[in-house]
């Protein structure tokens, strides 16, 4: 028997999903994180629920984790000292950035400039210039290269970044310079520009090469030590991690190019919902991930989640490939407020986190948050499963109905306006992946998970007109479930930036052949089997001058088949559904990819037993909430104890362990095979 | 004869009840609109000026025009009271005359569309965008001749038209205009981007009818006017005093030898309202230093410098401009007369904001920035490459941000909303020229408690013969200090010639000639500093040093003494910043400006390598002062 274990680490809890790859069944766990050293939670965990399990971790053939270690090393400004090697005259090439100042009109005046990633004390400038073209204008020079390396080493750099003009094109320097640093500075790390991103934009390139040398060796020691203690507790499995994009790489791969791992923890949620749609026979899902802080949402069009080519960490834009996820500052914790000079009511983006949280948790928490008012008007009740913990309504009135003085309304209008601004704001997020990039979220379903996006998605699915609502199975645990089931993957980009006249199609596979040859080969080198691999390509167009590419995928037969000219059709098809016109300007490649993916899992489905329609025998009590205007009855279930089939009227509210699902009162749930709650309009 | 509106539905909208929530939800929904159509207009623009750097803005407003979100403040009113035509469901409208919109797009550049938004037949909004175009023909290329003396040299100027009547195309109006550019691609395309931007915003209108229906969406934006009419009034009451506070600063000169030009302002509270009166402005010039300053977008700078510290997240719109009233000069620098040219116009814009920045903070403290919106600097480079092939480089520079109460003015950075550099390896890829070196000038930020920000020194070297523009300003009238900060460095333009030859340029500069090989140094401003420098940490200045954005030259200015080994000399350092303290005028008033305009000219040459600009002269009967 093989068992896959997924790991998602959290801000609160590490969320375990065990996965029987032959049967489907599977069971899941939650564990306080320990954030001082997440792996022992991690470890705690694996524990648990291997007994729950009845097996030993010697069971499990996959451990997959998807890990926030990376994020949070540069949110938090705890990555390492790098030293940044740069051409003559680009010291300062982190210090001023983009210009870019946000915030509007005078914006300037309370932006904090935060500092850069690689410190200009520890930046150095070396002679020797490559041109446009990555011909040498000026030779480098050893024995200057070699001062300047000195200079870092004894400065007490933890990790060597090397970013030259043009390095995109010609890396002949920076392999010189690496070569050097490697007999100066042997026991330092050392980052290539144009090996980590062979990119055109000198500040992003460097950015990003200085961001994957600077979360390196916090990366590095947790993986090692995650993976050594696995070892010792007997888990003898592969151990891979999550990337940005949605695929997995082995835990040796992610310490040398952890900078894919910056987006690892919200990619875990739609891998997860991709698996869950795929189940629910649903193809077309938009994704809404509700935190406590913030909701992340992404567009998933039949069965393909939309990438990016930037990761967007902090303030931090990294060139690297991620998953389309948005998030806005709008989750459990945001607070609701009116300020003195508008009478305007603002919810969030300030948040009252983990700690004090929402009042209604009574941990001295004091400010009316968007939870207060789900508990206000009884979407959120008291008491969840297990009793355990009982939530401080009598608090949460009185933080919300200072909102309502405030406002001159009543207590019930006032928990309802601050719900109706927070689904706005989650609104606003998912139209901007989807209206804005020319989908119709009619065509779409809602999925909402993590603690409180069941509690939201009937209502945003109503604004979004995207049905059904779903509520997927376990989905305060489906990042996990998404570190579980998702494939490996790896890819390889160039820039090309070459007009379709200037260049032909041989030379263009040629290219991509070769660069095809070198993801297969890593994934080989994982072990992976050279027949389970399947190799795309993607192409990124734009008509020349554009600032915007639009990335096509083609597989190598079409490409031979049909060339450059089906290319530039399907590019003007694409930018015509984008953007609403095409152009005469001539068509350009600007970059190239190769990726490479791994075998897809075929894991079995574990159905629940088949019901009669009938919720009641879930039914926990009757129960009052606001819909339309006033009190209405309601009934609460146990999730646990529905069957497949069963279809619960609204107003009703379904819960379980983590999580708490809305159905709203002119809405009626189905419950699908597997245990989606699918919530459609009466 | 005001525009005619057609509608086939003349009900006018019924006022309704709107909930806290619903306003709140629409307003919300008008802010994304308003995002949606910057992304738009990015990812479609072609033009660097507009697609890497931002220079484009949007505006919603509602059926009268008024600016429910935007920037810059609806010019749709004056617009709409000045032409002489009917708007219809399917017009798109298009223009670039400053003339024909009583200024509120500034420079012919601005190219501007204008979409009515017609549901069931009756108007509900306008959305509009205008974008600098990269070229618009001239006499020379980028079209922004600073030593041009009427607006008939600087390029294509399109009267209001319809490029979009009742839904059909007029492709033969869009023939005539490309016609008369040198890039006619760049502006078929930015005009394409400002039109869909435009579209997706007046989508997004038509919607929100929809959903929430056109009385509720009217109401909406008449509460949300009403909302920032409270709230500006509640500013003005506890914010501007009835006693009169002046304010003055300079344009440096207008690219002819003449300068500086000085631009007053006098603000004081007045039954309710705020006046802000231009009196003592300097008249027109007779270059293209003019800026046609519109009063209503005169009363949004005001009105967000205002807001932006109380609740930043509001939406501001043109809900306030009853309570302001603007009085400009007519026949002055900031209301030249027809058809004076006003291609250049970037620095007095630019320098609008230092006085308004000066002004509000004379009484209220929370608002006293340093000096720094300097301009916009512009580079141009044009010629025709080995391979015949015709390229044009219109780019947008930097200076230093000024010294804030917040901390130090970051470096070489943008003051205007949205804007971004260029990357250079964009730039050495498609234009031939080479950036030999982008870094800040160290000891250009004035000294202060919060120093200023550092000004850029970007080194062009060009690869192809060619003729370069230069626009920069406040190379002569240096940037002030403010609470004790002092002023930040001049800018500076310096072109080395192949054999090594140095040559001073001019700040204003057109149609220069370079060769292959030459190399520009184009420096710009330093942001003045904030606070008394010599209370600045000595450990941040040695700190500075090491990262070589201050000397140790330019560590006196703040009283700090750096020993031969490098380190702090404290006790050195305590003696000179005691005798500073000691030598230092008294207080003198909040502002720093270093030396008077007699001393600036008698030492210019010296200082700058630039002769001294004349004191303009000026026909009489063109400064009239307002009514």
């Amino acid at each position: 028997m093989t068992y896959r274990l997924g790991v998602d680490v959290g801000g609160t809890f590490t969320d375990l999903l065990l996965f029987d790859q032959e049967s489907g069944a599977f069971w899941r766990h939650k564990t306080p994180s320990t954030p001082h050293d997440s792996s022992e939670g991690i470890l705690n965990g694996l524990e648990a629920i291997c007994e729950k399990a009845g097996i030993t971790p010697a069971d499990i053939e996959f451990f997959l984790h998807g890990t926030t270690v990376a994020t949070n090393a540069v949110l938090e400004g705890k990555g390492s000292r790098v030293g940044l090697i740069v051409s003559e005259g680009y010291r300062q090439v982190m210090q001023i950035a983009r210009s870019f100042v946000p915030g509007g009109l005078a914006g300037w005046i309370v932006w904090p400039k935060p500092e850069p990633l690689a410190a200009l004390e520890d930046t150095v400038e070396i002679d020797g210039r490559m041109d446009a073209n990555g011909n040498e204008v000026r030779p480098i020079d050893d024995a200057q290269i070699r001062k300047a390396l000195e200079t870092l080493r004894d400065a007490g750099v933890e990790a060597l970044t090397v970013s030259l003009m043009n390095g995109y094109l010609n890396g002949a320097h920076e392999t010189r310079v690496g070569e050097l640093a490697a007999e100066i500075m042997p026991d330092v790390p050392i980052s290539l520009s144009h090996e980590v991103l062979p990119e055109m934009q000198e500040y992003e390139r460097t950015l990003t090469t200085v961001a994957n040398a600077a979360v390196r060796p916090v990366v590095g020691s947790y993986v090692r030590a995650l993976r050594s203690q696995l070892r010792a507790g007997g888990m003898a499995g592969s151990l891979s991690l999550l990337r940005s994009d949605g695929g997995l790489m082995s835990s040796e791969k992610s310490e040398e190019h952890p900078v894919s791992l910056l987006m690892s923890g919200p990619a875990g949620g739609v891998t997860g919902a991709l698996w869950v749609a795929k189940n629910a026979g649903l193809k077309n899902i938009l994704t809404l991930d509700v935190g406590g802080t913030s909701t992340d949402v992404a567009l998933i069009e039949n069965l393909e989640a939309r990438r990016v080519r930037t990761t967007e960490v902090g303030h931090l834009s990294v060139r690297a490939s991620a998953l389309d996820v948005k998030t806005v500052g709008a989750g459990g914790g945001s607070i609701a407020y009116v300020p003195e000079l508008t009478g305007a009511l603002r919810v969030g983006p300030q948040s009252a986190g983990a700690v004090p949280g929402p009042v209604a948790y009574g941990k001295g928490g004091t400010e009316a948050t968007v939870t207060d008012a789900n508990v206000v008007l009884g979407y959120l009740p008291e008491s969840l499963l297990g009793g355990s913990f009982k939530l401080d309504r009598e608090g949460a009135k009185a933080a919300v109905q200072k909102i309502a003085d405030a406002l001159g309304i009543g207590l019930m209008e006032a928990a309802r306006g601050i719900i109706d601004i927070v689904n706005e704001n989650m609104f606003g997020a998912l139209r901007m992946i989807s209206v804005q990039q020319g989908y119709d979220p009619r065509h779409f379903a809602l999925m909402g998970f993590g603690g409180a996006g069941p509690l939201h998605v009937n209502a945003v699915a109503r604004l979004m007109g995207s049905w059904p609502a779903v509520s997927p199975v376990s989905p305060g645990v489906l990042c996990a479930l998404g570190d579980a089931t998702t494939q490996m993957r790896t890819e390889t980009a160039r820039s090309f930036s070459k007009r379709f006249d200037e260049t032909d199609e041989a030379s263009v596979i040629a290219i991509l052949e070769e660069m095809a040859a070198e993801t297969r080969a890593e994934l080989e080198a994982e072990g992976i089997s050279p027949s389970d691999i399947n190799t795309s390509f993607e192409l990124d167009v734009r008509y020349e001058g554009q600032a915007f590419e639009v990335p096509l995928s083609i597989d190598p037969e079409t490409l031979r088949k049909d060339g450059l000219a089906a290319v530039r059709a399907r590019f003007d098809e694409e930018h015509e559904r984008l953007f609403t016109f095409n152009m005469d300007s001539a068509h350009e490649l600007v970059n190239l990819r190769a990726v490479a993916l791994g075998p897809a899992l075929e894991l079995g489905r574990f159905n629940l037993p088949e019901g009669n329609g009938d919720p009641s025998e879930a039914k926990i009590r009757d129960h009052e909430l606001w819909a339309d205007g006033k009190m209405a009855p309601a009934v609460i279930y146990d999730r646990s104890k529905l069957r497949a089939g069963d279809v619960i009227p609204g107003p009703a509210i379904v819960i379980e362990m983590d999580s708490t699902t809305l159905i709203e009162a002119d809405c009626v749930g189905t419950v699908d095979a597997v245990g989606n709650i699918l919530i459609n309009l009466a | 004869m005001p525009a005619r509106i057609i509608q086939e539905n003349e009900a006018p909208f019924a006022t309704v009840d709107i909930d806290p929530v619903t306003l709140e939800v629409i307003e919300n929904a008008l802010r994304n609109a308003r995002i949606e159509m910057d992304a738009t207009l990015v990812r479609t623009a072609m033009s660097p000026g507009i697609r890497e750097q931002g220079d484009a803005f949007p505006l919603i407003a509602d059926s009268k025009g008024r600016m429910i979100v935007g920037q810059f403040g609806s010019y749709i009113g004056p617009f709409l009271d000045g032409f002489d035509g009917t708007v219809e469901d399917g017009d798109l409208i298009f223009l670039s005359d400053p003339y024909s919109v009583g200024g509120a797009i500034s420079h012919s550049n601005d190219w501007l569309v204008l979409m009515p938004v017609f549901k069931d037949g009756r108007l509900v909004a306008y959305t509009s965008m205008f974008g600098h175009q990269s070229d618009i023909g001239g006499k020379v290329p980028g079209s922004m001749p600073i030593d041009a003396t009427s607006i008939f040299q600087e390029g294509v100027r399109i009267p209001p038209v319809k490029l979009w009547k009742q839904g059909q195309y007029n492709e033969d109006l869009m023939k005539l205009v490309l016609h008369q550019v040198r890039t006619p691609e760049w502006c078929s395309a930015d005009l394409n981007a400002l039109i869909a931007a435009c579209r997706v915003a007046a989508r997004r209108v038509v919607e929100l009818c929809e959903r929430f229906g056109d009385d509720v969406y009217a109401s909406a934006t008449n509460l949300l006017l009403d909302r920032n009419y409270r709230a500006m009034k509640h500013l003005v009451e506890t914010s501007v005093s009835e006693e009169k506070v002046s304010f003055q600063d300079y344009i440096c000169d207008d690219g002819l030898g003449y300068g500086p030009y000085k631009i007053r302002c006098t603000m004081w509270r007045e039954n309710g309202k705020v006046i802000l009166d231009f009196d003592g402005t300097d008249p027109q010039s007779q270059a293209s230093i003019n800026f046609f300053l519109n009063e209503n977008m005169m009363k949004m700078f005001f009105g967000i410098y205002m807001i932006m510290v109380f609740d930043p997240q509001i939406l501001f719109n043109d809900g306030f401009y009853d309570l302001i009233e603007v009085r400009i000069p007519k026949g002055s620098l900031l209301k030249p007369k027809f058809p004076a040219a006003l291609s250049g116009r970037t620095h007095a814009l630019g320098r609008l904001f230092d006085i308004l920045g000066g002004l509000l903070g004379q009484k209220t403290p929370e608002f006293l920035n340093a000096a720094g919106f300097s301009s916009s600097p512009h580079l141009f480079y044009a010629g025709t490459d080995k391979n015949g092939k015709w390229f044009q480089l219109f780019q947008i520079g930097f200076g230093g941000i000024p010294g804030r109460p917040l901390g130090d003015g970051p470096d070489g950075h943008s003051l205007w909303p949205g804007f971004t550099n260029v990357p250079n390896e964009f730039l050495e890829r498609y234009f031939p020229l080479r950036i030999e070196r982008y870094e800040t000038v160290p000891d250009s930020g004035g000294a202060g408690l919060h120093r200023g920000g550092n000004g850029i020194d970007m080194v062009y070297r060009f690869l192809e013969p060619g003729v370069i523009a230069i626009h920069d300003d406040r190379w002569f009238v240096p940037p002030w200090g403010v609470n004790g900060g002092l002023p930040g460095k001049r800018a500076r333009k310096l072109l080395v010639k192949a054999d090594g030859t140095e040559i001073v340029m001019g700040n204003k500069v057109e149609d220069y000639p370079v060769e292959a090989g030459d190399m520009l140094h184009f420096i710009t401003w330093g942001g003045g500093g904030w606070g008394d420098p010599l209370e600045r940490d000595p450990a941040l200045v040695l700190k500075e040093i090491g990262q070589g954005l201050v000397t140790a030259q330019g560590a006196l200015d703040y009283g700090v003494v750096i020993a031969d080994d490098g380190s702090v000399d404290a006790d050195a350092t305590e003696v000179l910043r005691t005798t500073m303290r000691a030598e230092r005028p008294a207080d003198g008033g909040p502002f720093n400006f270093g030396p008077d305009i007699e001393t600036l000219r008698a030492n210019c040459l010296e200082e700058t390598g630039l002769p001294a600009p004349k004191q303009p002269q000026w026909h009489s009967s063109l400064a009239e002062a307002a009514e």
